[in-house]
C-alpha cells in the first residue's frame, strides 16, 4: 500500500476546492445521500434537459477528502453526457472501484480517464470504498427519481 | 513502573503491522491481549476443555471449578457482596440489554420515564430505545456542558415520580470524562429509583468499587480488560436477580421443567442460560490477574502521565481540537483538525502504523450535540509509552503536510 495512490494531488485539490459546488438553478431532479458511518452527506442536483442531458449537475455536502474529491470528480465528467451515458460511467466508475476493472467508456476523453482512475487507489482501503462511491450512488438515485435517502450501510 | 516490561508481554507488539511497528491508541475500542491470556485459551482448548455445568466427569467438574473461579474473581475485582450477583453475559452490551428486558418487562409501563444522558454510547441507549418502542416509556436525556461533563443539576430536574431507572456510562468513550457515579446514585436512590452504569471504559482505567458506588446495576465488557471476546460482565444487586425475571430461556437456567409448568433456577444461572463462553470466562481470569499483577493504582498513575503528555502535545499542534475538557479525565482523547477529515487522519496515520479510530465511536447523541459529524479519538492502555504519542505527533504533522496546512 502506497499512501500516494490514494492522496494523489489530483484527489487534495478536488477535496479542497471542488468543483460544481452548489445547487443548481431550476434543477429537475434531486437526491440525498448519507454515509452514516462517518457523517458524509452529499445533496446531487441536476437539470435535464428536452434532449435528456445532465446540462447542469452540482452538489451540496460535506465529508472527507476522497468523498468530496470523488463528488466534485464526477461531476465534471458525467455534466454534458446524456443519460445513457452518465449511467454507464457510473457503473464503470463502481465497477473500477470494486474489481479493478478498467474504464473503457467511448463517453469519456484520455484526461477525464485519468481523472476518474485517480480514485483507482481507494479500492485498496474497504473501509474508504464508501466515501468514493456515495455521490455516484446519489447521482443514480436523482436520475431514477427515488425519493428515499441513499444510505451507504443499506445499498452496498 | 518497568513499562517495556509490561509492553514485551504483549506478543502483537513483537510484530509488524503493514511493515511497522504497531503504535496501538484504540485501546477504547478494544484491548491488546498479553501472553497469558492468550496461552490460557490454548491451554484450556489444549487440556482442559468440557462443558459446564450439568457432567459429572471429571473435566467437567473441573471447568465448572474454574468458571466459578472467575465469577470469585470478578467479584473481588469490583467488590461485589455476593459471588451469585455476577452474571457473565456476551459482552457489556448483552448486559444491558438483559436488564433493560428483565426489568423494562414489569416495571416499565405506558408514559414511564427512563433517564439517560447525552454521553451515552448507543448500547446504552438503544436498548432503552425498545422500552420506547414497545412499552411506550419516554427517554429523557441528562445534558452536558461543553466541556462534556453531565450537568447534574439538570439530571435532578429530570426525575419525576414517573422515573423508574437512570442509567449512565462511568466513563466516557468521546471526552474521557470520569462522572460521578456516587452522587448520581446518592440523587436516585432518595427517590427509590435505580440506577444502571455502563462501565465498559472504566473498569480497564480506574479504580470500581460497586459496593461503595452503591449502583444497582453495573455492565462490562472482558474484551477492554486485556481479557477475550465473548465475555460480558453485569453486576446487579441480589434484590434484584432474585425479584426480576429471567432474559434468555433454555437450558441451565432452568430448576424443574414439567408440561404444565416451569421453574427457573437461583441466580446466577437463572440469568445464564444456554451453554456459555465457557473458555472465555475461564480466561478472562487471567485478565484480572495481570491487572493485578501491575496493580490498579500503578496503572492509573501511568495512563495519567500517558494522557498528561498526550495532551501537552496534541495541544501544540496548530489547528488541532481537543473535544472537551471535563472535570476528571481519563487517557480517551477525541479531537478534529481544521481542513483534514478525521477518516483521513486515520487512514494515514495507519501507514505509519499508528492505530486510532476515527468516526463517532457509536455516540452520535453526543456529535450532533456538539455539532459534529466525527472525531479522530485516541485511547490509551497499559502498554502505551511517550514513544507512541511521539509517533502519533508525528503523523498528525505528516497529515497537515499531506493536505498542506500550515
Amino acid at each position: 500500500m502506497d499512501l500516494k495512490q490514494l492522496y494523489q494531488d489530483i484527489i487534495l485539490e478536488h477535496g479542497k476546492s471542488p468543483r460544481n459546488f452548489g445547487k443548481c438553478e431550476k434543477y429537475t431532479h434531486e437526491a440525498k445521500g448519507h454515509n452514516p458511518l462517518c457523517g458524509d452527506q452529499v445533496h446531487v442536483y441536476l437539470k435535464l434537459n428536452s434532449e435528456k442531458k445532465l446540462e447542469d449537475l452540482k452538489f451540496q455536502g460535506s465529508g472527507c477528502a476522497i468523498s468530496i474529491a470523488s463528488t466534485s470528480i464526477m461531476t465534471e465528467l458525467v455534466k454534458n453526457q446524456s443519460i445513457e451515458s452518465a449511467k454507464k460511467i457510473i457503473i464503470e466508475f463502481i465497477n473500477m472501484i470494486k474489481t479493478s476493472s478498467e474504464i473503457k467508456s467511448n463517453d469519456l476523453n484520455e484526461d477525464q480517464k485519468i481523472k476518474i482512475m485517480s480514485l483507482s487507489g481507494v479500492r485498496q482501503y474497504p473501509m474508504r470504498v464508501k466515501c468514493a462511491t456515495l455521490a455516484w450512488h446519489t447521482l443514480t438515485s436523482a436520475i431514477e427519481e427515488k425519493k428515499e435517502e441513499v444510505n451507504t450501510e443499506v445499498i452496498e | 513502573m518497568d513499562i517495556n516490561g509490561i509492553k514485551s508481554q504483549f506478543p502483537i507488539f513483537s510484530k509488524k503491522i503493514n511493515g511497522k511497528s504497531l503504535v496501538y491508541l484504540d485501546s477504547s475500542n478494544s484491548s491488546q491481549k498479553p501472553l497469558t491470556v492468550i496461552n490460557r485459551l490454548n491451554d484450556f482448548y489444549r487440556n482442559e476443555f468440557s462443558n459446564i455445568g450439568r457432567s459429572i466427569h471429571s473435566l467437567a467438574v473441573n471447568a465448572t471449578n474454574k468458571f466459578e473461579e472467575t465469577r470469585l474473581s470478578v467479584k473481588n475485582f469490583i467488590n461485589a457482596k455476593f459471588k451469585e450477583e455476577i452474571i457473565f453475559t456476551k459482552n457489556a452490551t448483552e448486559a444491558i440489554n438483559l436488564i433493560a428486558a428483565s426489568f423494562g418487562q414489569h416495571n416499565i409501563k405506558e408514559g414511564d420515564e427512563i433517564i439517560i444522558t447525552e454521553l451515552e454510547h448507543h448500547s446504552n441507549y438503544v436498548p432503552w430505545h425498545f422500552l420506547r418502542e414497545k412499552n411506550k416509556a419516554v427517554i429523557k436525556f441528562a445534558p452536558i456542558d461543553e466541556n462534556g461533563d453531565i450537568i447534574i443539576n439538570k439530571l435532578k430536574e429530570l426525575i419525576t415520580t414517573r422515573t423508574k431507572i437512570i442509567a449512565v456510562t462511568h466513563l466516557s468513550n468521546v471526552t474521557g470524562t470520569i462522572v460521578p457515579i456516587k452522587e448520581i446514585v446518592e440523587i436516585a436512590h432518595k427517590k427509590n429509583i435505580p440506577v444502571l452504569v455502563d462501565g465498559c471504559q472504566s473498569v480497564p482505567h480506574i479504580n470500581v468499587d460497586v459496593s461503595d458506588l452503591d449502583c444497582d446495576f453495573y455492565a462490562f465488557s472482558g474484551h477492554k480488560v486485556y481479557g477475550p471476546t465473548g465475555v460480558g460482565i453485569l453486576y446487579a444487586k441480589k434484590k434484584w436477580l432474585e425479584k426480576l425475571p429471567p432474559f434468555i430461556g433454555g437450558g441451565a437456567m432452568i430448576n424443574e421443567v414439567r408440561k404444565d409448568k416451569i421453574t427457573y433456577a437461583t441466580p446466577p444461572e437463572k440469568y445464564e442460560a444456554g451453554t456459555m463462553p465457557t473458555a472465555e470466562v475461564i480466561t478472562f481470569n487471567e485478565a484480572i490477574k495481570f491487572i493485578e499483577s501491575i496493580g490498579m493504582n500503578n496503572l492509573m498513575i501511568h495512563e495519567k502521565e500517558i494522557t498528561n503528555y498526550a495532551l501537552e502535545k496534541l495541544k501544540r499542534i496548530n489547528s488541532l481540537k481537543i473535544i472537551g475538557n471535563p472535570k476528571n479525565k481519563a487517557g480517551v482523547i477525541s479531537f478534529i483538525i481544521k481542513g483534514i477529515h478525521p477518516h483521513d487522519i486515520s487512514t494515514i496515520l495507519d501507514e505509519d502504523g499508528v492505530a486510532i479510530r476515527a468516526g463517532h465511536h457509536c455516540c452520535q447523541i453526543f456529535h450532533e450535540k456538539m455539532n459534529l459529524t466525527a472525531t479522530a479519538r485516541v485511547s490509551i492502555g497499559i502498554y502505551n509509552t511517550k514513544d507512541d504519542i511521539d509517533m502519533l505527533c508525528k503523523g498528525i504533522e505528516n497529515c497537515r503536510k499531506v493536505f498542506d496546512l500550515k
